[in-house]
Protein backbone atom coordinates (compact mmCIF):
# COMPACT_ATOMS: atom_id res chain seq x y z
CA UNK A 1 0.00 0.00 0.00
CA UNK A 2 2.92 2.56 0.90
CA UNK A 3 5.09 1.06 -1.89
CA UNK A 4 2.39 1.98 -4.18
CA UNK A 5 1.77 5.44 -2.84
CA UNK A 6 5.47 6.52 -2.83
CA UNK A 7 6.95 5.15 -5.89
CA UNK A 8 3.16 5.64 -7.78
CA UNK A 9 3.49 9.57 -6.25
CA UNK A 10 7.01 9.95 -7.82
CA UNK A 11 6.21 8.75 -10.96
CA UNK A 12 3.37 10.82 -10.74
CA UNK A 13 6.31 13.62 -10.14
CA UNK A 14 8.04 12.62 -13.28
CA UNK A 15 5.00 12.50 -16.01
CA UNK A 16 3.64 15.72 -15.43
CA UNK A 17 7.38 17.60 -14.97
CA UNK A 18 7.72 15.25 -18.54
CA UNK A 19 4.08 16.75 -19.82
CA UNK A 20 4.55 20.60 -18.28
CA UNK A 21 8.44 20.75 -18.85
CA UNK A 22 8.32 24.09 -20.70
CA UNK A 23 5.94 25.70 -18.60
CA UNK A 24 7.70 24.37 -15.45
CA UNK A 25 11.30 24.41 -16.16
CA UNK A 26 12.51 27.47 -14.66
CA UNK A 27 15.18 28.17 -17.15
CA UNK A 28 16.03 27.14 -20.56
CA UNK A 29 17.62 23.36 -20.61
CA UNK A 30 20.59 24.79 -22.95
CA UNK A 31 21.30 28.06 -22.15
CA UNK A 32 24.55 28.08 -21.14
CA UNK A 33 25.92 31.55 -19.09
CA UNK A 34 30.04 31.53 -17.90
CA UNK A 35 29.25 33.94 -14.99
CA UNK A 36 26.72 31.27 -13.78
CA UNK A 37 28.79 28.04 -13.59
CA UNK A 38 29.37 25.61 -11.00
CA UNK A 39 26.82 27.28 -8.80
CA UNK A 40 25.75 25.03 -5.58
CA UNK A 41 21.84 24.26 -5.01
CA UNK A 42 19.69 26.06 -2.78
CA UNK A 43 20.79 24.59 0.32
CA UNK A 44 24.47 25.16 -0.18
CA UNK A 45 26.40 28.70 0.68
CA UNK A 46 26.43 30.12 -2.17
CA UNK A 47 23.71 29.39 -3.94
CA UNK A 48 21.91 31.86 -6.69
CA UNK A 49 18.34 32.31 -6.44
CA UNK A 50 16.13 30.74 -9.23
CA UNK A 51 18.95 27.95 -9.65
CA UNK A 52 17.40 25.29 -6.85
CA UNK A 53 19.56 22.76 -7.96
CA UNK A 54 22.56 24.82 -8.94
CA UNK A 55 23.92 24.90 -12.60
CA UNK A 56 26.63 22.54 -14.13
CA UNK A 57 30.47 23.79 -16.13
CA UNK A 58 29.02 25.70 -18.99
CA UNK A 59 26.46 27.10 -16.11
CA UNK A 60 22.88 25.31 -17.88
CA UNK A 61 20.26 24.89 -15.10
CA UNK A 62 20.53 21.29 -13.54
CA UNK A 63 16.69 21.37 -12.30
CA UNK A 64 15.53 22.30 -15.97
CA UNK A 65 17.92 19.69 -17.41
CA UNK A 66 16.33 16.96 -15.12
CA UNK A 67 13.15 18.17 -15.84
CA UNK A 68 13.72 17.97 -20.28
CA UNK A 69 15.66 14.39 -19.30
CA UNK A 70 12.80 13.28 -17.44
CA UNK A 71 10.83 13.45 -21.05
CA UNK A 72 13.37 11.04 -22.65
CA UNK A 73 13.53 8.83 -19.71
CA UNK A 74 9.78 7.98 -19.88
CA UNK A 75 9.70 8.22 -23.64
CA UNK A 76 11.93 5.54 -23.79
CA UNK A 77 10.91 3.68 -20.58
CA UNK A 78 7.09 3.70 -22.14
CA UNK A 79 7.80 2.92 -26.07
CA UNK A 80 10.82 0.41 -25.38
CA UNK A 81 9.47 -1.46 -22.82
CA UNK A 82 6.36 -1.40 -24.48
CA UNK A 83 7.61 -2.73 -27.50
CA UNK A 84 9.90 -5.30 -26.24
CA UNK A 85 6.61 -6.63 -23.86
CA UNK A 86 4.39 -6.61 -27.12
CA UNK A 87 7.26 -8.86 -29.49
CA UNK A 88 8.23 -10.80 -26.29
CA UNK A 89 5.22 -11.73 -24.45
CA UNK A 90 3.58 -12.50 -27.83
CA UNK A 91 6.03 -14.91 -28.70
CA UNK A 92 6.15 -15.91 -25.63
CA UNK A 93 2.19 -16.95 -25.23
CA UNK A 94 2.03 -18.54 -28.78
CA UNK A 95 5.19 -20.57 -27.94
CA UNK A 96 3.74 -21.64 -24.62
CA UNK A 97 0.39 -22.14 -25.46
CA UNK A 98 1.06 -23.84 -28.82
CA UNK A 99 4.26 -26.05 -28.02
CA UNK A 100 5.54 -28.39 -31.10
CA UNK A 101 7.51 -26.41 -34.27
CA UNK A 102 6.16 -23.00 -33.02
CA UNK A 103 7.85 -23.84 -29.80
CA UNK A 104 10.79 -25.25 -31.05
CA UNK A 105 11.04 -21.93 -33.66
CA UNK A 106 11.14 -19.33 -30.79
CA UNK A 107 12.97 -21.26 -28.55
CA UNK A 108 15.80 -21.71 -30.61
CA UNK A 109 15.57 -18.01 -31.85
CA UNK A 110 15.65 -16.50 -27.93
CA UNK A 111 19.20 -19.11 -27.51
CA UNK A 112 20.69 -17.52 -30.32
CA UNK A 113 19.66 -14.03 -29.23
CA UNK A 114 20.51 -14.53 -25.78
CA UNK A 115 23.88 -15.59 -26.79
CA UNK A 116 25.21 -11.51 -27.76
CA UNK A 117 26.09 -9.83 -24.79
CA UNK A 118 23.54 -7.16 -24.50
CA UNK A 119 25.51 -3.84 -23.91
CA UNK A 120 27.86 -4.57 -26.83
CA UNK A 121 24.39 -5.81 -29.03
CA UNK A 122 23.00 -2.31 -28.39
CA UNK A 123 26.14 -0.33 -28.75
CA UNK A 124 26.37 -2.09 -31.71
CA UNK A 125 23.17 -1.59 -33.04
CA UNK A 126 22.66 1.94 -32.25
CA UNK A 127 25.79 1.87 -34.27
CA UNK A 128 24.36 0.60 -37.19
CA UNK A 129 20.90 2.24 -36.89
CA UNK A 130 22.72 5.49 -36.20
CA UNK A 131 22.34 7.58 -32.89
CA UNK A 132 19.09 9.06 -32.50
CA UNK A 133 15.88 8.61 -29.88
CA UNK A 134 14.28 6.22 -32.08
CA UNK A 135 17.25 3.69 -32.54
CA UNK A 136 17.71 3.91 -29.11
CA UNK A 137 14.01 3.05 -28.34
CA UNK A 138 14.41 0.35 -30.95
CA UNK A 139 17.91 -1.24 -29.36
CA UNK A 140 16.70 -1.64 -26.16
CA UNK A 141 13.39 -3.39 -27.65
CA UNK A 142 15.22 -5.50 -30.36
CA UNK A 143 17.46 -6.61 -27.45
CA UNK A 144 15.13 -7.17 -24.49
CA UNK A 145 12.15 -9.20 -25.72
CA UNK A 146 13.80 -12.26 -24.84
CA UNK A 147 13.13 -11.35 -21.36
CA UNK A 148 9.88 -11.22 -21.52
CA UNK A 149 9.54 -14.42 -24.28
CA UNK A 150 11.14 -16.75 -21.80
CA UNK A 151 9.04 -15.96 -18.58
CA UNK A 152 5.59 -15.57 -20.25
CA UNK A 153 6.56 -18.95 -22.02
CA UNK A 154 7.42 -21.12 -19.14
CA UNK A 155 4.45 -19.55 -17.29
CA UNK A 156 2.05 -19.92 -19.96
CA UNK A 157 3.48 -23.79 -20.15
CA UNK A 158 3.12 -24.05 -16.94
CA UNK A 159 -0.76 -22.58 -17.60
CA UNK A 160 -1.53 -24.79 -20.30
CA UNK A 161 -1.05 -27.40 -18.08
CA UNK A 162 -3.97 -26.07 -16.01
CA UNK A 163 -7.68 -28.97 -15.74
CA UNK A 164 -8.96 -24.81 -16.82
CA UNK A 165 -7.93 -25.16 -20.37
CA UNK A 166 -9.16 -28.61 -20.72
CA UNK A 167 -12.66 -27.59 -18.85
CA UNK A 168 -12.31 -24.10 -21.95
CA UNK A 169 -12.33 -26.94 -24.76
CA UNK A 170 -15.04 -28.66 -22.59
CA UNK A 171 -17.32 -25.48 -22.84
CA UNK A 172 -16.42 -25.39 -26.54
CA UNK A 173 -14.07 -22.49 -26.76
CA UNK A 174 -11.84 -21.96 -29.57
CA UNK A 175 -7.80 -22.64 -29.01
CA UNK A 176 -7.06 -18.90 -29.76
CA UNK A 177 -10.16 -17.84 -27.43
CA UNK A 178 -8.74 -20.09 -24.55
CA UNK A 179 -4.99 -18.65 -25.26
CA UNK A 180 -6.51 -15.22 -25.14
CA UNK A 181 -9.75 -15.93 -22.54
CA UNK A 182 -8.41 -18.07 -20.11
CA UNK A 183 -4.30 -18.30 -20.08
CA UNK A 184 -3.99 -14.48 -20.81
CA UNK A 185 -5.50 -13.20 -17.79
CA UNK A 186 -3.53 -15.88 -15.95
CA UNK A 187 0.00 -14.33 -16.66
CA UNK A 188 -0.80 -11.14 -17.12
CA UNK A 189 0.30 -10.29 -13.30
CA UNK A 190 3.59 -11.88 -14.29
CA UNK A 191 3.79 -9.57 -17.49
CA UNK A 192 2.62 -6.60 -15.26
CA UNK A 193 5.74 -6.89 -13.38
CA UNK A 194 8.00 -8.27 -15.93
CA UNK A 195 6.90 -4.52 -17.96
CA UNK A 196 7.42 -2.59 -15.00
CA UNK A 197 11.32 -4.06 -13.58
CA UNK A 198 11.55 -3.35 -18.02
CA UNK A 199 10.92 -0.03 -17.82
CA UNK A 200 13.31 0.58 -15.50
CA UNK A 201 16.30 -1.04 -16.92
CA UNK A 202 15.26 0.71 -20.72
CA UNK A 203 15.74 3.95 -18.42
CA UNK A 204 19.62 2.59 -17.34
CA UNK A 205 20.35 1.60 -20.91
CA UNK A 206 19.31 4.94 -22.34
CA UNK A 207 21.32 6.57 -19.82
CA UNK A 208 24.44 3.72 -20.74
CA UNK A 209 23.96 4.66 -23.95
CA UNK A 210 23.63 8.71 -23.02
CA UNK A 211 26.81 8.15 -21.07
CA UNK A 212 29.24 6.55 -23.69
CA UNK A 213 27.56 9.75 -26.23
CA UNK A 214 25.64 6.76 -28.24
CA UNK A 215 22.36 7.93 -27.23
CA UNK A 216 20.62 11.58 -29.08
CA UNK A 217 22.69 14.46 -29.67
CA UNK A 218 24.94 15.58 -26.65
CA UNK A 219 23.08 18.88 -26.42
CA UNK A 220 19.82 17.85 -25.23
CA UNK A 221 19.29 16.71 -21.75
CA UNK A 222 19.32 13.17 -20.71
CA UNK A 223 20.03 12.12 -17.13
CA UNK A 224 22.90 9.41 -18.76
CA UNK A 225 24.45 12.43 -20.14
CA UNK A 226 24.28 14.76 -17.27
CA UNK A 227 25.53 11.76 -15.24
CA UNK A 228 28.47 11.58 -17.83
CA UNK A 229 29.08 15.33 -17.79
CA UNK A 230 28.87 15.53 -13.71
CA UNK A 231 32.03 12.70 -13.65
CA UNK A 232 34.36 15.14 -14.69
CA UNK A 233 32.92 17.83 -12.41
CA UNK A 234 32.79 15.28 -9.16
CA UNK A 235 35.21 17.61 -7.53
CA UNK A 236 33.92 20.96 -8.29
CA UNK A 237 30.28 20.26 -8.55
CA UNK A 238 29.32 16.99 -7.05
CA UNK A 239 25.38 17.84 -7.59
CA UNK A 240 25.46 17.66 -11.42
CA UNK A 241 26.44 14.17 -10.92
CA UNK A 242 24.69 13.30 -8.11
CA UNK A 243 21.03 14.79 -8.50
CA UNK A 244 20.45 12.80 -11.84
CA UNK A 245 22.00 10.11 -9.93
CA UNK A 246 19.12 10.10 -7.51
CA UNK A 247 16.86 10.51 -9.89
CA UNK A 248 17.60 7.63 -11.48
CA UNK A 249 17.85 5.72 -8.49
CA UNK A 250 14.65 6.11 -7.86
CA UNK A 251 13.04 6.02 -10.84
CA UNK A 252 14.12 2.13 -11.24
CA UNK A 253 12.92 1.74 -7.78
CA UNK A 254 9.63 3.64 -8.62
CA UNK A 255 8.96 1.60 -12.12
CA UNK A 256 9.43 -2.17 -10.25
CA UNK A 257 8.14 -1.22 -6.73
CA UNK A 258 4.80 0.39 -8.72
CA UNK A 259 4.52 -2.60 -11.12
CA UNK A 260 4.51 -5.03 -7.69
CA UNK A 261 2.17 -2.71 -5.64
CA UNK A 262 -0.76 -2.30 -9.30
CA UNK A 263 -0.15 -6.55 -9.49
CA UNK A 264 -1.13 -7.38 -5.89
CA UNK A 265 -4.00 -4.48 -6.15
CA UNK A 266 -5.53 -5.92 -9.34
CA UNK A 267 -4.87 -9.36 -9.03
CA UNK A 268 -8.37 -10.89 -7.94
CA UNK A 269 -6.70 -13.68 -6.35
CA UNK A 270 -3.97 -11.57 -4.36
CA UNK A 271 -7.26 -9.82 -2.95
CA UNK B 1 -35.72 -45.31 -24.87
CA UNK B 2 -33.85 -48.25 -26.24
CA UNK B 3 -31.67 -46.73 -28.56
CA UNK B 4 -28.10 -45.40 -26.78
CA UNK B 5 -27.12 -41.68 -26.23
CA UNK B 6 -23.09 -43.15 -26.76
CA UNK B 7 -22.50 -46.06 -28.44
CA UNK B 8 -18.77 -47.06 -27.42
CA UNK B 9 -17.04 -50.14 -29.43
CA UNK B 10 -13.99 -51.75 -29.55
CA UNK B 11 -12.45 -48.44 -28.43
CA UNK B 12 -8.57 -47.87 -28.24
CA UNK B 13 -6.53 -45.34 -26.75
CA UNK B 14 -2.81 -45.65 -27.15
CA UNK B 15 -0.24 -42.61 -25.80
CA UNK B 16 3.41 -41.87 -26.27
CA UNK B 17 5.40 -43.50 -23.64
CA UNK B 18 7.92 -40.34 -22.69
CA UNK B 19 9.33 -43.52 -20.45
CA UNK B 20 10.49 -45.44 -22.73
CA UNK B 21 14.33 -44.90 -23.75
CA UNK B 22 14.64 -44.06 -27.27
CA UNK B 23 17.31 -42.65 -29.33
CA UNK B 24 15.37 -41.06 -32.79
CA UNK B 25 12.05 -41.17 -34.37
CA UNK B 26 8.66 -40.76 -32.16
CA UNK B 27 7.99 -41.84 -28.84
CA UNK B 28 6.65 -45.43 -29.10
CA UNK B 29 3.03 -46.22 -28.10
CA UNK B 30 2.05 -47.36 -24.90
CA UNK B 31 -1.47 -48.94 -24.77
CA UNK B 32 -3.94 -47.74 -21.94
CA UNK B 33 -7.65 -48.97 -23.27
CA UNK B 34 -7.74 -52.06 -24.78
CA UNK B 35 -10.85 -52.47 -26.69
CA UNK B 36 -13.99 -51.13 -24.60
CA UNK B 37 -17.30 -51.58 -25.92
CA UNK B 38 -20.94 -50.38 -23.92
CA UNK B 39 -23.21 -48.32 -24.57
CA UNK B 40 -24.96 -45.31 -22.52
CA UNK B 41 -28.86 -45.17 -22.97
CA UNK B 42 -30.54 -41.61 -22.32
CA UNK B 43 -31.10 -41.20 -19.31
CA UNK B 44 -29.06 -43.82 -17.51
CA UNK B 45 -26.81 -43.03 -14.37
CA UNK B 46 -23.25 -45.18 -15.01
CA UNK B 47 -20.67 -45.96 -12.48
CA UNK B 48 -17.19 -46.53 -13.60
CA UNK B 49 -15.41 -48.09 -10.96
CA UNK B 50 -11.86 -49.95 -11.11
CA UNK B 51 -8.79 -49.43 -9.16
CA UNK B 52 -6.35 -46.31 -9.68
CA UNK B 53 -4.27 -46.60 -12.67
CA UNK B 54 -7.40 -49.04 -14.40
CA UNK B 55 -8.07 -46.10 -17.25
CA UNK B 56 -11.24 -44.56 -15.97
CA UNK B 57 -10.18 -40.73 -16.02
CA UNK B 58 -8.81 -41.87 -20.18
CA UNK B 59 -12.09 -43.69 -20.76
CA UNK B 60 -13.89 -40.06 -19.47
CA UNK B 61 -11.51 -38.12 -21.52
CA UNK B 62 -12.34 -40.10 -24.91
CA UNK B 63 -16.20 -39.91 -23.97
CA UNK B 64 -15.88 -35.51 -23.96
CA UNK B 65 -13.21 -35.64 -26.66
CA UNK B 66 -10.72 -34.42 -24.66
CA UNK B 67 -8.85 -36.94 -26.14
CA UNK B 68 -8.61 -38.71 -29.39
CA UNK B 69 -9.13 -42.27 -29.36
CA UNK B 70 -6.67 -44.84 -31.36
CA UNK B 71 -9.19 -47.07 -32.09
CA UNK B 72 -12.73 -48.11 -32.39
CA UNK B 73 -15.79 -45.90 -33.02
CA UNK B 74 -17.74 -43.44 -30.23
CA UNK B 75 -21.50 -42.55 -31.37
CA UNK B 76 -23.03 -39.68 -30.11
CA UNK B 77 -26.74 -39.54 -30.86
CA UNK B 78 -25.56 -41.76 -33.99
CA UNK B 79 -22.95 -39.48 -35.16
CA UNK B 80 -19.74 -40.66 -35.22
CA UNK B 81 -17.27 -38.09 -32.87
CA UNK B 82 -14.29 -40.39 -32.68
CA UNK B 83 -12.16 -38.39 -35.16
CA UNK B 84 -14.08 -35.38 -35.20
CA UNK B 85 -12.14 -32.06 -35.63
CA UNK B 86 -12.30 -29.18 -33.62
CA UNK B 87 -14.83 -27.85 -36.10
CA UNK B 88 -16.89 -30.63 -36.34
CA UNK B 89 -16.99 -31.22 -32.23
CA UNK B 90 -18.05 -27.67 -31.99
CA UNK B 91 -21.49 -28.79 -32.40
CA UNK B 92 -21.83 -31.58 -29.98
CA UNK B 93 -20.11 -29.52 -26.98
CA UNK B 94 -22.96 -28.41 -25.56
CA UNK B 95 -23.62 -31.79 -25.14
CA UNK B 96 -20.93 -33.61 -23.95
CA UNK B 97 -19.63 -31.76 -20.60
CA UNK B 98 -17.69 -32.82 -17.95
CA UNK B 99 -16.75 -31.61 -14.09
CA UNK B 100 -13.58 -32.22 -13.13
CA UNK B 101 -12.36 -33.41 -9.94
CA UNK B 102 -10.01 -30.79 -8.75
CA UNK B 103 -12.12 -27.52 -8.86
CA UNK B 104 -9.02 -25.57 -7.63
CA UNK B 105 -7.61 -26.27 -11.21
CA UNK B 106 -10.75 -26.89 -13.62
CA UNK B 107 -12.40 -23.40 -12.55
CA UNK B 108 -9.97 -20.14 -13.84
CA UNK B 109 -8.87 -18.72 -10.61
CA UNK B 110 -8.76 -15.46 -12.48
CA UNK B 111 -12.79 -15.54 -13.44
CA UNK B 112 -15.47 -14.46 -11.62
CA UNK B 113 -18.10 -17.13 -10.26
CA UNK B 114 -20.64 -15.75 -12.55
CA UNK B 115 -18.39 -15.47 -15.22
CA UNK B 116 -17.64 -19.27 -14.89
CA UNK B 117 -20.59 -20.11 -15.29
CA UNK B 118 -21.85 -17.79 -17.88
CA UNK B 119 -19.40 -18.14 -20.39
CA UNK B 120 -19.91 -21.53 -21.52
CA UNK B 121 -23.81 -20.44 -22.21
CA UNK B 122 -22.20 -17.43 -24.18
CA UNK B 123 -20.38 -19.61 -26.55
CA UNK B 124 -23.07 -21.43 -27.26
CA UNK B 125 -25.46 -18.38 -28.37
CA UNK B 126 -27.89 -18.78 -25.22
CA UNK B 127 -29.24 -15.39 -24.39
CA UNK B 128 -29.83 -13.45 -21.16
CA UNK B 129 -26.30 -15.62 -20.08
CA UNK B 130 -25.79 -13.58 -16.90
CA UNK B 131 -29.44 -14.14 -15.58
CA UNK B 132 -29.58 -17.62 -16.57
CA UNK B 133 -26.07 -18.10 -14.73
CA UNK B 134 -27.47 -16.42 -11.22
CA UNK B 135 -31.20 -18.61 -11.53
CA UNK B 136 -28.02 -21.68 -11.95
CA UNK B 137 -26.30 -20.23 -8.71
CA UNK B 138 -29.57 -21.06 -6.99
CA UNK B 139 -30.09 -24.17 -8.90
CA UNK B 140 -27.00 -25.48 -6.79
CA UNK B 141 -27.83 -23.85 -4.03
CA UNK B 142 -25.23 -21.79 -3.62
CA UNK B 143 -27.34 -18.17 -3.64
CA UNK B 144 -26.77 -15.24 -5.84
CA UNK B 145 -24.81 -13.58 -3.61
CA UNK B 146 -21.49 -15.76 -4.62
CA UNK B 147 -21.81 -14.27 -8.15
CA UNK B 148 -19.21 -11.69 -7.97
CA UNK B 149 -16.23 -13.99 -5.90
CA UNK B 150 -13.64 -16.04 -6.80
CA UNK B 151 -12.78 -19.99 -6.84
CA UNK B 152 -9.99 -19.32 -4.10
CA UNK B 153 -12.80 -17.30 -1.89
CA UNK B 154 -15.01 -20.77 -1.93
CA UNK B 155 -15.21 -23.82 0.11
CA UNK B 156 -14.18 -27.18 -1.51
CA UNK B 157 -18.26 -28.16 -1.93
CA UNK B 158 -18.88 -24.66 -2.65
CA UNK B 159 -15.83 -24.67 -5.64
CA UNK B 160 -17.64 -27.65 -6.41
CA UNK B 161 -20.98 -26.62 -7.04
CA UNK B 162 -20.09 -24.06 -9.49
CA UNK B 163 -18.04 -26.41 -11.80
CA UNK B 164 -21.67 -28.44 -11.57
CA UNK B 165 -23.23 -25.21 -12.14
CA UNK B 166 -20.88 -24.66 -15.28
CA UNK B 167 -21.83 -27.94 -16.85
CA UNK B 168 -25.35 -28.23 -16.30
CA UNK B 169 -25.93 -24.75 -16.95
CA UNK B 170 -25.95 -25.84 -20.66
CA UNK B 171 -28.45 -28.70 -20.16
CA UNK B 172 -26.56 -30.83 -21.93
CA UNK B 173 -27.71 -34.62 -22.89
CA UNK B 174 -24.59 -36.37 -21.30
CA UNK B 175 -22.41 -35.37 -18.31
CA UNK B 176 -19.22 -36.94 -16.92
CA UNK B 177 -18.38 -36.36 -13.75
CA UNK B 178 -14.98 -37.62 -12.89
CA UNK B 179 -13.77 -38.52 -9.08
CA UNK B 180 -15.82 -35.07 -8.37
CA UNK B 181 -16.20 -35.80 -4.79
CA UNK B 182 -12.97 -37.15 -4.30
CA UNK B 183 -11.08 -33.84 -2.41
CA UNK B 184 -14.36 -33.63 -0.09
CA UNK B 185 -15.19 -34.81 4.11
CA UNK B 186 -17.95 -36.88 4.13
CA UNK B 187 -20.65 -34.70 5.06
CA UNK B 188 -19.86 -32.53 1.90
CA UNK B 189 -19.77 -35.56 -0.37
CA UNK B 190 -23.15 -36.53 0.76
CA UNK B 191 -24.39 -33.18 0.26
CA UNK B 192 -22.73 -32.67 -3.67
CA UNK B 193 -24.11 -36.02 -4.35
CA UNK B 194 -27.53 -35.33 -3.28
CA UNK B 195 -27.25 -32.05 -5.40
CA UNK B 196 -26.06 -34.20 -8.52
CA UNK B 197 -28.80 -36.82 -7.92
CA UNK B 198 -31.53 -33.60 -7.97
CA UNK B 199 -30.24 -32.12 -10.89
CA UNK B 200 -30.04 -35.44 -13.06
CA UNK B 201 -33.64 -36.50 -11.86
CA UNK B 202 -35.13 -32.62 -12.81
CA UNK B 203 -33.04 -32.00 -16.29
CA UNK B 204 -33.17 -35.78 -18.20
CA UNK B 205 -29.36 -35.72 -18.03
CA UNK B 206 -27.26 -38.83 -18.87
CA UNK B 207 -24.60 -38.89 -16.45
CA UNK B 208 -21.29 -41.07 -16.04
CA UNK B 209 -19.63 -40.97 -12.71
CA UNK B 210 -16.08 -41.75 -12.32
CA UNK B 211 -15.44 -43.23 -8.75
CA UNK B 212 -13.13 -45.41 -6.44
CA UNK B 213 -16.38 -45.26 -3.84
CA UNK B 214 -18.02 -48.09 -4.78
CA UNK B 215 -20.75 -46.80 -1.85
CA UNK B 216 -21.37 -43.70 -3.68
CA UNK B 217 -21.89 -45.20 -7.15
CA UNK B 218 -24.01 -47.89 -5.52
CA UNK B 219 -26.17 -44.99 -4.49
CA UNK B 220 -26.19 -42.72 -7.81
CA UNK B 221 -25.83 -45.10 -10.57
CA UNK B 222 -28.07 -47.83 -11.88
CA UNK B 223 -25.19 -49.41 -13.90
CA UNK B 224 -21.65 -49.92 -13.45
CA UNK B 225 -18.55 -50.88 -15.85
CA UNK B 226 -16.05 -52.39 -13.72
CA UNK B 227 -12.64 -51.44 -15.18
CA UNK B 228 -9.16 -53.34 -14.90
CA UNK B 229 -6.21 -52.58 -16.70
CA UNK B 230 -7.93 -50.61 -19.50
CA UNK B 231 -10.56 -53.42 -19.73
CA UNK B 232 -13.96 -54.02 -18.77
CA UNK B 233 -14.00 -57.21 -16.79
CA UNK B 234 -18.04 -57.02 -15.77
CA UNK B 235 -21.02 -54.65 -16.66
CA UNK B 236 -24.56 -54.53 -15.59
CA UNK B 237 -26.81 -53.48 -13.21
CA UNK B 238 -25.46 -51.79 -10.18
CA UNK B 239 -27.71 -53.68 -7.78
CA UNK B 240 -26.90 -56.94 -9.63
CA UNK B 241 -23.09 -56.55 -10.11
CA UNK B 242 -22.51 -56.01 -6.28
CA UNK B 243 -24.82 -58.21 -4.98
CA UNK B 244 -23.12 -61.40 -7.15
CA UNK B 245 -20.06 -60.17 -8.66
CA UNK B 246 -19.04 -62.59 -11.50
CA UNK B 247 -15.63 -61.96 -11.98
CA UNK B 248 -13.25 -62.36 -8.74
CA UNK B 249 -11.79 -58.78 -9.23
CA UNK B 250 -15.05 -57.05 -9.13
CA UNK B 251 -15.55 -59.06 -5.90
CA UNK B 252 -11.81 -58.19 -4.77
CA UNK B 253 -12.76 -54.17 -5.11
CA UNK B 254 -16.09 -54.65 -3.05
CA UNK B 255 -14.07 -55.95 -0.16
CA UNK B 256 -11.14 -53.49 -0.76
CA UNK B 257 -8.87 -56.11 -0.32
CA UNK B 258 -5.45 -55.14 -2.00
CA UNK B 259 -5.31 -56.35 -5.07
CA UNK B 260 -2.63 -58.88 -6.82
CA UNK B 261 0.32 -56.88 -8.88
CA UNK B 262 -1.38 -57.01 -12.43
CA UNK B 263 1.04 -59.45 -14.84
CA UNK B 264 2.93 -57.85 -17.76
CA UNK B 265 0.47 -59.65 -20.00
CA UNK B 266 -2.31 -57.30 -19.12
CA UNK B 267 -0.76 -54.02 -20.51
CA UNK B 268 0.68 -55.70 -24.07
CA UNK B 269 -2.35 -57.98 -24.52
N1 LIG C 1 -0.52 -38.65 -20.65
C1 LIG C 1 -0.23 -39.93 -20.37
N2 LIG C 1 0.83 -40.53 -20.95
C2 LIG C 1 1.13 -41.80 -20.70
N3 LIG C 1 0.43 -42.55 -19.87
C3 LIG C 1 -0.65 -42.05 -19.25
C4 LIG C 1 -1.03 -40.70 -19.47
N4 LIG C 1 -2.13 -40.45 -18.73
C5 LIG C 1 -2.40 -41.58 -18.08
N5 LIG C 1 -1.52 -42.55 -18.37
C6 LIG C 1 -1.52 -43.93 -17.86
O1 LIG C 1 -2.75 -44.51 -18.20
C7 LIG C 1 -3.22 -45.34 -17.17
C8 LIG C 1 -4.64 -44.96 -16.81
O2 LIG C 1 -4.65 -43.68 -16.22
P1 LIG C 1 -6.00 -43.03 -15.72
O3 LIG C 1 -5.66 -41.67 -15.23
O4 LIG C 1 -7.03 -43.13 -16.77
O5 LIG C 1 -6.37 -43.96 -14.50
P2 LIG C 1 -7.58 -43.83 -13.46
O6 LIG C 1 -8.33 -45.10 -13.53
O7 LIG C 1 -8.33 -42.59 -13.71
O8 LIG C 1 -6.80 -43.76 -12.09
P3 LIG C 1 -7.16 -42.91 -10.77
O9 LIG C 1 -8.20 -43.67 -10.05
O10 LIG C 1 -5.86 -42.90 -10.02
O11 LIG C 1 -7.58 -41.55 -11.22
C9 LIG C 1 -2.25 -45.20 -16.03
O12 LIG C 1 -1.42 -46.34 -16.02
C10 LIG C 1 -1.46 -43.98 -16.36
O13 LIG C 1 -0.15 -44.11 -15.91
MG1 LIG D 1 -8.57 -40.69 -12.61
Amino acid sequence: MVRLWLSGGWLAILVLAAIFAPWIAPHDPLAQDLFLERLPPVWIDGAEPGYYLGTDSLGRDVLSRMIYGARIALIVAVLAGGAAALIGSTLGLLAGFYGGWTDRIVGRIIDIWMSFPPVLFAILLVAVLGTGLHSVILAIAIIDWTRFARVIRAETMAQSRMDYVASAVVIGRSRLGTLAAEVLPNVLPTLLVLFSLEMGIAVIVEAILSFVNLSISSDDPTWGGMIAEGRTQIHFAPWVLVVPMVALFLTVLSFSQFGEGLKDRIDPVLR
Amino acid sequence: MADPLLQVRDLHLALPDLNAPRLFGPAPQVGILHGLTFDIPRGATLGIVGESGSGKSTLGRCLVRLLEPTGGTILLNGDDITHASPRDLAAHRRDLQMIFQDPMSSLNPRHSVLRLIADPMRLHGIQDADAKARDMLDRVHLGRRFADRYPHQLSGGQRQRVGIARAVGLSPRFILADEIVSGLDVSTQAQIIRLLEELVADMDLTLAFISHDLSVIRRLCREVIVLRAGQIVEAGATSKIFSAPAHPYTAALQSSIALPELDEGWLLS
